[in-house]
This record gives structure tokens, C-alpha cells and sequence, in this order.
């Protein structure tokens, strides 16, 4: 039998305690002992393993370093290549290339600008649209919006950003373009065509048509990131307002609207980068005329649809250029652009996502 | 002493703040209206005139020669299924790995760098993209390939499934680490076993969003996978995608071949809100297990 | 000149919870009260009742009879922008506009009122900052330093004069001092006793000294129900209710 004491069956009066084998530590030595830091722990743990552990640990670590350094090496090569395959261009037209207006690829002279003003005036009319509308639903969703609807109508916004732009494009030709020369071209022609904005031939396809879908299609994303900041926004500002005797309308703009004003910007930049880089609907209903021309009414062309409709198809090294040297100017804007926005959007919500483990 | 007396300085709620407030309820209601109105319209439409030319003849063969009736988008959908496999396999284990790197090594300066670019990667437009990829891969093998087509859109989906995973994986609380190490599990096993599978739900729903996102563009393979009339099932050939033909249907002056592009319109939006409808089940479904 | 508040058969719910079970209580006018009790018994929410605060939060409603002077809060007439325009409420983290200067703080109550004349203005946020003892501090910088530029105590005693500055005829604070350090209570506190000549304040506060300090009525809640109401010296000495007592003497909360 052994001589531990059985506690179902002490045959010793329970007041008795067996001494500990050591003394136990006073209060004073325990306070005075620095509790070692977890990283020394988990040293003493990993270089305490088998050594048999330490080599598929190096493997992994190598693959998974690698993912991440191609991600980088990629964003380089993508740089690179534009760089490369644009030096011809760069080159031969220098930086008249960007303001040159004739786009002739016949007699080899290649001149950028009216991509330049289609991409800048369609995406500038696209924010134009898009802005209030999305300011106007993402304040509804978070601070007008009845509980039960709130799900649905985010989950329909969230479905506009997933719908593909071809898709968009096709509904462009043949629904929007229908519509816009059948009913609202002539309607604002008649009001407001005197400001030269809505004048000549309207074929339906054109700026408007671009500028009017690709607002649809902006409008997710700048609605997405305002709710985000919206909702950023404590609940004590917005009591604070209402404390001193707000409307609900009063209290959105003093105390919400106010405080994120920010993020809403940077959204708004976002918005704008991905309206630059929008390829495939604006090609379908922008008319691909290289022109400048004042009304909305008629076609243009923007940077991303010249490479688009041009691309498999050009002959010779220099149209190549030309085109691959859009594409860099392309690159080099949205790069800017979004940088900016992530910038500003970052400084309200949250920084970078979480610097430290839960 | 000053004498608070009330109304002095302010008077009864005028009807000007009470309109404002009755104007901005109906702004933003009819922003949400507006805003809701294109959806459904686009989805009706798509029903509407791509369900007409949904049939078998439309789904097993390939296009007809323009001008003649008939025909289907056949080669299309099983070649952007071809795509769309080849840039999952690239797209997915690479955005994994780098998020594991950004989540579990990366917390420096370098992790800085690569998020960043992973960023920059994000915004960068599709057609670049696409510009990048020929050059780099359609210039060498001299032939547009699925192979091509699937690496522009691999890189494109990178983004999304890295900042995905590193979310999840960030979400893990360190303690269960600890607890693995304490166990004497390696890391690489920790990170793979119990972290990533603890994350595996979020990270599943990013792959399937960049999935979605990937299987509706077009640009890229505009001059990459290009476009074939005829079935291909080879990946260094050119391929027909769904994407693709739709564009080129819709753009083309034939009546028949507009029907189709809703069609075949038709068929990607299913597949891609499949997938969005994949993710939101499975995130409503009691997320993360164990975080 | 502050206003008398009389509460009849005020009851409260969060969705189907009754956080207030029919309080009555009538409370002097130019005099501080103080509301105590242990966590959750409902002081914040009656509180916050008596400015129709409370039913700002989703599924939250409350019904019964509070009259802050003459005016019905609960009426049928009744507009909770204007009854909030009239009662004053300082909040227990401090909440100045940090996208707004000192000055625009102060004002930002009379600019949702329509307020447009500057003199008048200028002279209104002088008072209420001088009466929330904050001038001397900030007056040099009113326009030039934001609302969160400033300390934890000084950034309430903004709250306060902000408060202040449309005129209210009652003040609700609802634990004005416990996020500051003991040095800014204090100012806190002696500002409190300063302002009962000209508002009625009703403070709640878990603190039981500083009940003790400040108020000459004191409540005790007790999970909804108000328990004993009577001058301040009473219930701390001679409590009528056990419940009470306990409290007081910490057997509980």
C-alpha cells in the first residue's frame, strides 16, 4: 500500500496537510521575481523542439516569404513591362504625347488627348452622378434605414459592385442608349441644350450614356466605404447633438456627416480610381470617336477603351507603343489615386488592419 | 448675475428645420430608390431576354459562322471554366500564402511594403493587367493561350484572397498559438492546422469573392485568352470565355447574336451571384468556429 | 431661474425589458438631486427619460407623465427636439466635437437654433463658459484650438458650457465625473454647486461621497423602482428602507 493518503478514505483526520516539499515562496520573493516575456518563452519553446521540426519550419517560412515577395515582384513586372514595352513611344513623341490631338495610327503619329479628356470628363461626370446618390444611401442605410430593411437594401448595393461590366455594357446598348435618345437626350436637349452641353446629334451612345453607367457602377464603392465610416462614428457624438435639441437631419450633418467627413472623401477618391481604370461598359456605349467635343451628346473615347478596342490589332511597333504607353499613364493615375484614397480612409477607420493579434 | 432666461436667444422649432429634415429623409430614400432601380432593372432584363435563347442547342454547341441562326455558347462556358481553374490555381495558393506571410511573419516594416503593394495591386485596371500579361507571357509562347488568360486573372484575384486570409488569420487569438506551441507543435503545423483552419471560413469566402470577381472580366483576356469559335480544351491555345463572347456578341450587328449575349449574359450572372450567395451562407452561418 | 420636474407613473422598456417600474418623484426646482443606485437599476435610463434621450435607442420606449415646468414632455403635442433644446444632459464621457473649434463647441446648439447674430453670439459662449468655469482657461484660444484639443476635465467642462449655451431650464448629468482624474471631479463638483442658482440639476452618480458633496435630494433606484427619495443628509444617516441602507453601508453594488 502506498503512503499517500487516500481522500476517499482518510485515515488521518482531514486537518492534517502534508508539508510541501519546498518552501513556499513569501509574497515579497514572488513580487520581486520578473515574470519572463512571453517572446522568451516561446524561445525557450522552439529552440527546446526536436531539431527534426526545425527544417519543415525553414521550408514553410521560405514558401511563404516567396508568396509574399511575388506579390511584389509582380506589381514590379507589371511596372516594368508598361515601362518597357512604352519606351518607343516615350521616345519618339516625348511628353507631346499627352497632348497631342491626333490619334492617326495610318501615318503613325499618335497623340493621346482626347483619350485623356474621355477618361477624365466621363469619370468626372460618373462622380458627379454617383457622389450624392451614394452619400444618400449610405446615409439612409445607417442612420434613416428601418431595422428589418437595413440587410436587404446593403445586400442589393453590395449586388450592383458584383454585376460584371460587360454585363453592364450590354445593358448599356441596348437599354440605357435606347432610352437616353429616345426620351431623356431630347427632354434635355429642350431644357437645357442653350448651355451647349446638350447639343447636336444624339445617338444615345456617348459620353452621357458612359458617364450615367459608369455611376451606377461607382456607386457601391463609394457607398460601401461611407457606411464604413458612418457607422465609425461613436455613438456618443451623435447623442451629443441631439442632446442640445437636433433634428435627425440636424444631427446626421453636425455629428456624423462632420466627423467622417474624411473617410467619405477618400471613398470618393476610390470611387474616381476605379471609374479611371473602367474598361468593357464604357467601350460599348462610349461611341470610340477620338474627339473633343463639348456636348455630352457625343461620342468619345477613353484611355482604357482605346487599349481595349485597338490592342489585338495593332500593327506595328510603334502603334503597340502608343498604346502600352496609355496604359503606363493609366497605371501611373490609378496608382496615385488610390493611394490617396486608402490614405485617407485608413486615418478614420481603423489604420492598418490589425497591427497585433487578437 | 447673468439670468438664463429661456427663449431669450432662441425660439420655437422653426418649419424651415423641420422641412430640412423631412427633405433629407426623402433624399436619401430616393438615393436608396435610385440607386436600387438599375439593379433590378439590369436583372429583369437579363431574365427577361436571355432566358428566350436558354436551351440545349444553346448550352452544347459552339458559335455559328455570323449571320447564320443557331449556335451556341458551349465552347465559352466550359472555356471560362478552363480559366477561371487555372487562375484559381494560381490566384489562391499565392493570396493564401501571402496572407499567412503578411498575418504571421510580416509584422515589419517589409509586411508594410508588401500590403501596400498588394493594395496597389488591387487598384491597378484590369486591361493594364491584361497589357502586362501579354507582354510577359503571350509575347514569349507567340500564341494567346487559357494559360495567359488565367495568369491575368490569378494576379487580379491575389489581392482579395491575401487581405482575406490575413483578416482571418489576425482574428485567431494568439493564445491558441501559444497553447499548439506549448504542445510542441511546430509553427508550420500551427499555421496550417490550427490557425488557417480556424480561419477557414473567412478565408474561404474570399477566395470565393475574388472568384466572382474574376469570373465576370473581360479586359484581361481581351489579348490574352483572346476568344475562339471552336472548342479548345488545350491551355496553351486560345480560348473562348464566357465574358469575352458576350462582348464581342453584343457588339456585333447581328440580331441573333444579340440575343445571345444576353444568354450567355444570363449564364455568368448566375454563376457569379452563385457564388456571392455561396459566401454570405456561409458567413451567416455562425462564422469563425474557436475564435 | 431653474424649473421643477414631476415625474407620475414613468415606465420604461428596452424592447420587452422593463428597465422602469411607474416612478413618481417630483424634484426641486434650483436644487441639486442626485440619483444613486448599483449598476443597472435604471438611473441612466430614467435619466435619460426626462429628456426623451432614451427613446433614441432602437426598440426603446417609455410612457407616463413627466412635466418639466409647464411643459409636457410626454404630451401629445409634445416635440422631443424641443423638449431636448430645453433640458440640458452632460454625459459621462466627455463628447466635445473634435472636427469643431472651443468656439463652435459653445455654439453649436444656438447654430442648430437659427442663431445668425455674431455679438450676440460671442457674448452667449463667453457666459456659458464663464458660468462651466472654463473661460479664464481657453479664452485666448477659442477659435484656434479644436473641442478634443483639450483635457479630459476641461473637455467636460466644455460639454458643459455647450450645454449651457442654449439655455436650458434643467441640467441632467449623467455621471459627469467618474472618466475624470479627482482633481478635475472636484472642479466638476464645485461647478455643480455654482449652477443650482440658476438650473435645476438632477446628477446621477455612482459615487456616494460625492452625492454626499453635491446634492441636496438624493434617490435610490433599486432594479427599476425607485426605492427612497428624500434630502441627502437622511438617507445617508437615517435611511427609511432597508434596501437602503444596505446600499449606503456597501452590502451591495
Amino acid at each position: 500500500m502506498s503512503d499517500s493518503v487516500d481522500p476517499m478514505n482518510p485515515t488521518e483526520p482531514l486537518g492534517q496537510i502534508q508539508k510541501p516539499a519546498t518552501a513556499i515562496p513569501s509574497m515579497a520573493q514572488v513580487s520581486r521575481e520578473r515574470k519572463p516575456a512571453a517572446s522568451t518563452v516561446l524561445q525557450k519553446i522552439r529552440t527546446s523542439q526536436p531539431r527534426a521540426s526545425r527544417i519543415p519550419d525553414a521550408v514553410f517560412r521560405v514558401i511563404i516569404v516567396l508568396s509574399a515577395v511575388s506579390v511584389f515582384a509582380i506589381v514590379v513586372l507589371v511596372a516594368w513591362e508598361l515601362i518597357d514595352k512604352s519606351r518607343l513611344s516615350l521616345h519618339q513623341f516625348g511628353i507631346g504625347f499627352f497632348y497631342g490631338h491626333d490619334w492617326d495610327p495610318v501615318n503613325g503619329s499618335f497623340g493621346a488627348m482626347p483619350f485623356i479628356y474621355g477618361t477624365l470628363v466621363s469619370s468626372f461626370l460618373a462622380l458627379l452622378l454617383a457622389v450624392p446618390l451614394s452619400l444618400g444611401v449610405a446615409v439612409y442605410i445607417t442612420e434613416m434605414c428601418p431595422q428589418r430593411l437595413r440587410a436587404i437594401i446593403s445586400f442589393l448595393v453590395e449586388l450592383l459592385a458584383a454585376i460584371p461590366s460587360v454585363i453592364y455594357g450590354l445593358w448599356g446598348i441596348f437599354v440605357l442608349a435606347p432610352l437616353l435618345r429616345e426620351y431623356v437626350e431630347p427632354f434635355l436637349a429642350r431644357t437645357l441644350g442653350w448651355t451647349g452641353f446638350f447639343s447636336g446629334p444624339m445617338y444615345g451612345l456617348g459620353m452621357l450614356a458612359a458617364g450615367i453607367i459608369m455611376a451606377i457602377m461607382v456607386v457601391p464603392i463609394i457607398a460601401s466605404i461611407t457606411r464604413e465610416v458612418l457607422t465609425a462614428v461613436p455613438q456618443n457624438q451623435r447623442e451629443a447633438v441631439l442632446a442640445l435639441g437636433a433634428t435627425r437631419w440636424e444631427m446626421i450633418r453636425m455629428g456624423v456627416l462632420r466627423n467622417a467627413r474624411i473617410g467619405i472623401v477618400g471613398g470618393i477618391i476610390l470611387g474616381l480610381g476605379r471609374a479611371l481604370g473602367e474598361t468593357m461598359a464604357v467601350t460599348m456605349v462610349i461611341g470610340n470617336r477620338p474627339e473633343v467635343a463639348k456636348s455630352l451628346f457625343a461620342p468619345g473615347y477613353t484611355m482604357a477603351s482605346v487599349i481595349a478596342n485597338e490592342f489585338s490589332e495593332a500593327t506595328g511597333d510603334l502603334y503597340l507603343s502608343a498604346l502600352v504607353e496609355i496604359g503606363l499613364a493609366l497605371f501611373l493615375v490609378t496608382l496615385i489615386v488610390n493611394a490617396l484614397a486608402r490614405l485617407l480612409v485608413w486615418s478614420i477607420t481603423r489604420g492598418s488592419p490589425g497591427r497585433t493579434h487578437a | 448675475m447673468p439670468n438664463p432666461a429661456h427663449n431669450s436667444a432662441t425660439h420655437e422649432l422653426g418649419w424651415l428645420r423641420r422641412a430640412a429634415d423631412h427633405l433629407a429623409t426623402g433624399f436619401a430614400g430616393l438615393a436608396a430608390i435610385l440607386v436600387i432601380v438599375p439593379l433590378l432593372a439590369i436583372f429583369a432584363y437579363l431574365v427577361i431576354k436571355g432566358v428566350g435563347s436558354i436551351n440545349i442547342a444553346f448550352l452544347t454547341q459552339t458559335p455559328k459562322p455570323p449571320g447564320e441562326a443557331g449556335g451556341g455558347m458551349a465552347n465559352a462556358i466550359v472555356g471560362t471554366g478552363l480559366i477561371l481553374a487555372v487562375s484559381s490555381l494560381i490566384g489562391v495558393p499565392m493570396g493564401i500564402g501571402s496572407g499567412i506571410y503578411l498575418a504571421e511573419y510580416g509584422r515589419n516594416r517589409f509586411g508594410d511594403l508588401v500590403r501596400f503593394t498588394a493594395d496597389v495591386l488591387n487598384g491597378v485596371p484590369s486591361i493594364v493587367i491584361g497589357i502586362a500579361v501579354y507582354s510577359l507571357v503571350v509575347v514569349p509562347q507567340k500564341h494567346f493561350s487559357a494559360f495567359s488568360g488565367g495568369v491575368a486573372l490569378g494576379i487580379m484575384m491575389i489581392p482579395t484572397v491575401a487581405r482575406a486570409t490575413e483578416e482571418m488569420l489576425l482574428m485567431v487569438p494568439n493564445v491558441v498559438r501559444e497553447a499548439a506551441y506549448g504542445l510542441g507543435i511546430p509553427k508550420w503545423r500551427t499555421t496550417l492546422s490550427i490557425s488557417l483552419r480556424t480561419a477557414s471560413a473567412g478565408v474561404i469566402t474570399g477566395c470565393m469573392l475574388a472568384f466572382a470577381r474574376v469570373a465576370g472580366e473581360t479586359a484581361p483576356l481581351l489579348f490574352t485568352a483572346f476568344g475562339n469559335q471552336f472548342w479548345n480544351l488545350k491551355l496553351n491555345q486560345p480560348t473562348a470565355a464566357l465574358s469575352l463572347q458576350v462582348f464581342t456578341y453584343a457588339i456585333s450587328p447581328y440580331d441573333d447574336w444579340h440575343k445571345q449575349a444576353w444568354a450567355g449574359a444570363l449564364i455568368l450572372i448566375v454563376l457569379i451571384v452563385a457564388a456571392v450567395a455561396a459566401v454570405r451562407i456561409t458567413t451567416s452561418r455562425g462564422m469563425m468556429k474557436g475564435a | 431661474m431653474g424649473v421643477g420636474i414631476e415625474v407620475r407613473g414613468l415606465n420604461a422598456w428596452y424592447g420587452k425589458n422593463q428597465s422602469l417600474n411607474s416612478i413618481d418623484m417630483t424634484v426641486a426646482a434650483n436644487h441639486v438631486t442626485a440619483v444613486i443606485g448599483p449598476s443597472g437599476c435604471g438611473k441612466s435610463t430614467y435619466v435619460r427619460c426626462l429628456n426623451r434621450m432614451h427613446e433614441t435607442i432602437p426598440e426603446a420606449r417609455a410612457e407616463g407623465s413627466v412635466k418639466v415646468g409647464e411643459m409636457d414632455v410626454y404630451g401629445s403635442g409634445s416635440d422631443p427636439v424641443e423638449v431636448r433644446r430645453r433640458i440640458g444632459m452632460v454625459f459621462q464621457k466627455p463628447n466635445p466635437f473634435p472636427t469643431m473649434s472651443i468656439y463652435d463647441n459653445v455654439a453649436a446648439g444656438l447654430k442648430l437654433n437659427g442663431f445668425r447674430n455674431r455679438k450676440q453670439m460671442n457674448e452667449l459662449v463667453e457666459r456659458s463658459l464663464k458660468l462651466a468655469a472654463l473661460w479664464e482657461e481657453v479664452k485666448d484660444y477659442l477659435h484656434k484650438k479644436s473641442g478634443a484639443s483639450l483635457s479630459g476635465g476641461q473637455q467636460q467642462r466644455l460639454c458643459i458650457a455647450r450645454a449651457l449655451a442654449v439655455e436650458p431650464e434643467v441640467l441632467l448629468m449623467d455621471e459627469p465625473a467618474s472618466a475624470l482624474d479627482p482633481i478635475s471631479t472636484s472642479k466638476i463638483e464645485e461647478l455643480i454647486f455654482q449652477l443650482k442658482q440658476h438650473y435645476t440639476v438632477v446628477i446621477v452618480t455612482h459615487n456616494m461621497q460625492q452625492a454626499a458633496r453635491v446634492a441636496e435630494f438624493t434617490a435610490f433606484f433599486l432594479m427599476g423602482s425607485l426605492i427612497e427619495y428624500d434630502k441627502t443628509e437622511k438617507i445617508f444617516t437615517t435611511p427609511a428602507d432597508k434596501r437602503t441602507e444596505d446600499y449606503i453601508t456597501g452590502r451591495f453594488g
